[in-house]
């Protein structure tokens, strides 16, 4: 038998920390964790992702205990799921706080992560030897959005439907297997009872499972490695010859414990201010025309998905050309699918010295800003029912999201960068 | 700390950097030359009647006299109604036809498969037809009926042209004919009352508003208690923020 396990702490700690690395886990993430000073304010939005993370998980426990994912029709002529949405709305206690909690969540939670994403890019977060923390992210952003996909048919309104089979019809485009491939997800040949139910049960528990491993994956590859800052330099090559800690960095708590209180505060302002004041978020967090109830009978003038995967949506659109006797819907799936998974290979794309945008030549800076403002417009396209002037401007746009990436390998290695300093600046 | 250092961390102020702001301000401009505006009927703005109870009142009477004969409101219980100053007593003597208990819902009487005979579509449950249709479009199309003989009901309607459902409000607002007058390439439509009703047009609007006011009240029954809740909220908020910033600031004294 091992000899027995040589732990410092004493009493009931004691007796836990030799059967279990309490306070070794609690020191080696929390207590002992060094992060660089230097972080800013776009260093809130990990930690408040983790909370959006909570309150979908805790609202979404209370709302499946009202929810019925059923689409017939009650005796009133309206479907049992959009009924119960209402009667969570009206007649559970505090019900109409959890679900509006949940609808301003989703939102918040691709607010907050696009932003988190975009800080990655400003200060190549991504870089070695963070490529795998990149990875993992690309991955929790994939299944969010599968995610919130699946949420956003249960209310069993009109843009749920016909959301839903727009987006599913676009897997029956996939060459041989694509018919029954959308068969299989929608388990109908039309967004039905069975749809409902199968996908209430990915969102609840499957898609949220691997969402919580990938987190957990996310933030243990974190603290391998130590975190970025907007120096883009690495704290560990300057460690404090005594203690071996690094110069530059200082404990995860408590001093970034108490600074993302600071975010959560202010966070949780502005997330009230709309989850009371305007919990439709303008008719963009809930589309008024959500509040149709589901009918395959009647299809909408105009299908737009909700704001988040607008622009995703907009580049899906711009592909209007049929290549190699696949039809345009095809490539517009691959230009769809390419657009997310193009950014876990940011890693290798970027060759440029200096990680951080401060010291980023100007050549980086114009792109990231092009990218950016492309972002933005295929997102306020996405919303809008097409017209040829609206393809010409999404087909521009789209182009430049994709050389954003795609001529990085070149404009980040020709970039006059500056000088890259030993120290974090402040 | 928190700043960034400003020389440098964002744009420059170099030659290449002016091309970029004209480039981004052109990229920015693009969406306002590309997009053309998507018409509709006019729509007139309804007043907002959130704060009024007396209206509201007198709106969920119009519902329950005139719209739920044919439309159920089947996520909304009666006695929801004391929401809007009402005790349980007037909502039973008063607004309670054809249901028993005041926590019912209210459910319309008539037959789905009837009402579809009848008007060749089921007639929509109006519980958040407010937070679908928006009150304004509610407002317009309730004042944009006239007689029109090539109709099955007789009626149709401007803001939605060939509507199912027949004038109800007819005996208060009257009879309107449409009048369409050539303006060159350009039609104009205008409604024009032949027969007065009971009630004088500007009585006919408040009476619609109230209606609409009532709608709305329905589509969200806690939305004046969520704005309540919200300021207090708010303010607890703003103090969490505070103090989490004092805290941080004293935590932080010592790290430069």
């Amino acid at each position: 038998m091992a000899a027995e396990k040589q732990v410092t702490t004493t009493g009931i700690l004691g007796w836990i920390d030799e059967r279990f690395p309490l306070t070794s886990s609690y020191k080696a993430h929390l207590s002992e964790y060094y992060a660089p000073k230097n972080f800013n304010f776009w260093y809130f939005f990990g930690s408040l992702a983790l909370l959006v993370l909570v309150i979908q998980i805790v609202t979404g426990i209370f709302l499946t205990m009202h929810y019925k994912p059923d689409a017939n029709l009650n005796l009133a002529g309206v479907p049992v799921a959009f009924a119960s949405v209402e009667y969570i709305m009206r007649d559970v206690p505090g019900g109409w706080i959890i679900r509006y909690m949940h609808s301003t969540g989703a939102s918040s939670f691709f607010i907050v992560v696009y932003l988190h994403m975009f800080r990655g890019l400003l200060y190549g977060s991504y870089r070695k030897p963070r490529e795998l923390i990149w990875i993992f992210g690309t991955l929790i952003f994939l299944a969010l959005m599968a995610e919130a996909f699946m949420g956003y048919l249960l209310p069993w309104g009109q843009m749920s439907y016909w959301g839903a089979q727009v987006i599913v019809n676009l897997f029956s485009a996939i060459p041989v297997i694509g018919p029954d491939l959308s068969l299989l997800i929608r388990g109908d040949y039309v967004i039905s009872d069975a749809t409902l139910n199968r996908f209430f049960s990915f969102h609840v528990i499957a898609v949220p499972l691997v969402l919580l491993g990938l987190v957990v994956a996310h933030i243990i590859a974190l603290h391998e490695v130590g975190s970025n800052n907007p120096d883009g330099i690495e704290i560990k090559k300057n460690k404090d010859p005594a203690t071996g800690l690094p110069l530059d960095g200082i404990p995860f708590h408590p001093y970034y414990s108490v600074k993302d209180m600071v975010g959560v505060g202010v966070f949780l302002f502005v997330f009230c201010a709309i989850l009371f004041f305007a919990p439709e978020g303008g008719g963009y967090f809930i589309e008024a025309n959500n509040f149709f109830p589901a009918d395959p009978m009647v299809t909408p003038p105009h299908i737009a998905p909700v704001w988040y995967f607008t622009p995703f949506y907009s580049i899906l659109r711009a592909v209007t050309y049929p290549l190699f006797g696949l039809d345009a819907k095809f490539w517009g799936v691959v230009a769809m699918g390419a657009a997310v998974v193009i950014i876990a290979f940011l890693p290798w794309l970027d060759k440029s010295p200096a990680k951080s945008i401060r010291y980023r030549g100007p050549i980086y800076k114009i792109w990231l800003a092009v990218f950016v403002v492309s972002f933005i417009i295929l997102g306020y396209l996405g919303v809008l029912p097409p017209t040829p002037g609206r393809t010409l401007v999404s087909q521009i746009c789209a182009l430049l999201y994709f050389g954003f990436f795609l001529l990085m390998p070149w404009y980040s290695k020709v970039d006059k960068c500056k000088p890259v300093p030993e120290r974090v600046t402040g | 700390m928190q700043a960034r250092t400003g020389k440098g961390d964002w744009i420059m102020d170099s030659k290449i950097m002016k091309f970029a702001k004209a480039l981004l301000c052109a990229l920015a401009l693009v969406p306002m030359v590309a997009f053309a505006n998507e018409g509709g009927p006019h729509l007139d703005s309804a007043p907002d009647r959130s704060k009024d109870q007396l209206a509201l009142q007198h709106g969920a009477k119009i519902f329950v006299n005139y719209c739920l004969n044919c439309h159920g409101a089947s996520s909304m219980r009666y006695n929801r109604l004391k929401d809007i100053g009402l005790t349980e007593e007037q909502i039973k003597d008063n607004l309670m036809f054809t249901a028993d208990k005041v926590g019912d819902l209210m459910q319309t009487a008539i037959r789905r498969d009837d009402a579809k005979k009848w008007f060749g579509a089921a007639p929509p449950d109006l519980s958040v037809i407010e937070r679908s249709r928006g009150a304004d479009w509610l407002y317009t199309y309730l004042r944009s009926f006239y007689r029109d003989d090539t109709r099955p009901t007789g009626w149709n309607n401007v803001v939605f042209p060939n509507v199912g459902m027949p004038h109800i409000l007819w005996e208060l607002q009257g009879e309107n004919v449409l009048h369409v007058e050539k303006k060159g390439e350009e039609q104009h439509q205008s409604l024009v009352l032949a027969k007065p009703g009971k009630l004088k047009p500007a009585e006919y609007d408040a009476t619609v508003a109230d209606l609409v006011g009532f709608l709305k009240f329905m589509g969200e029954p806690a939305a004046e208690s969520r704005k309540t809740i919200g300021v207090f909220m708010l303010i607890a908020m703003a103090i969490l923020s505070v103090l989490a910033y004092l805290l941080k600031k004293n935590y932080w004294k010592d790290i430069h």
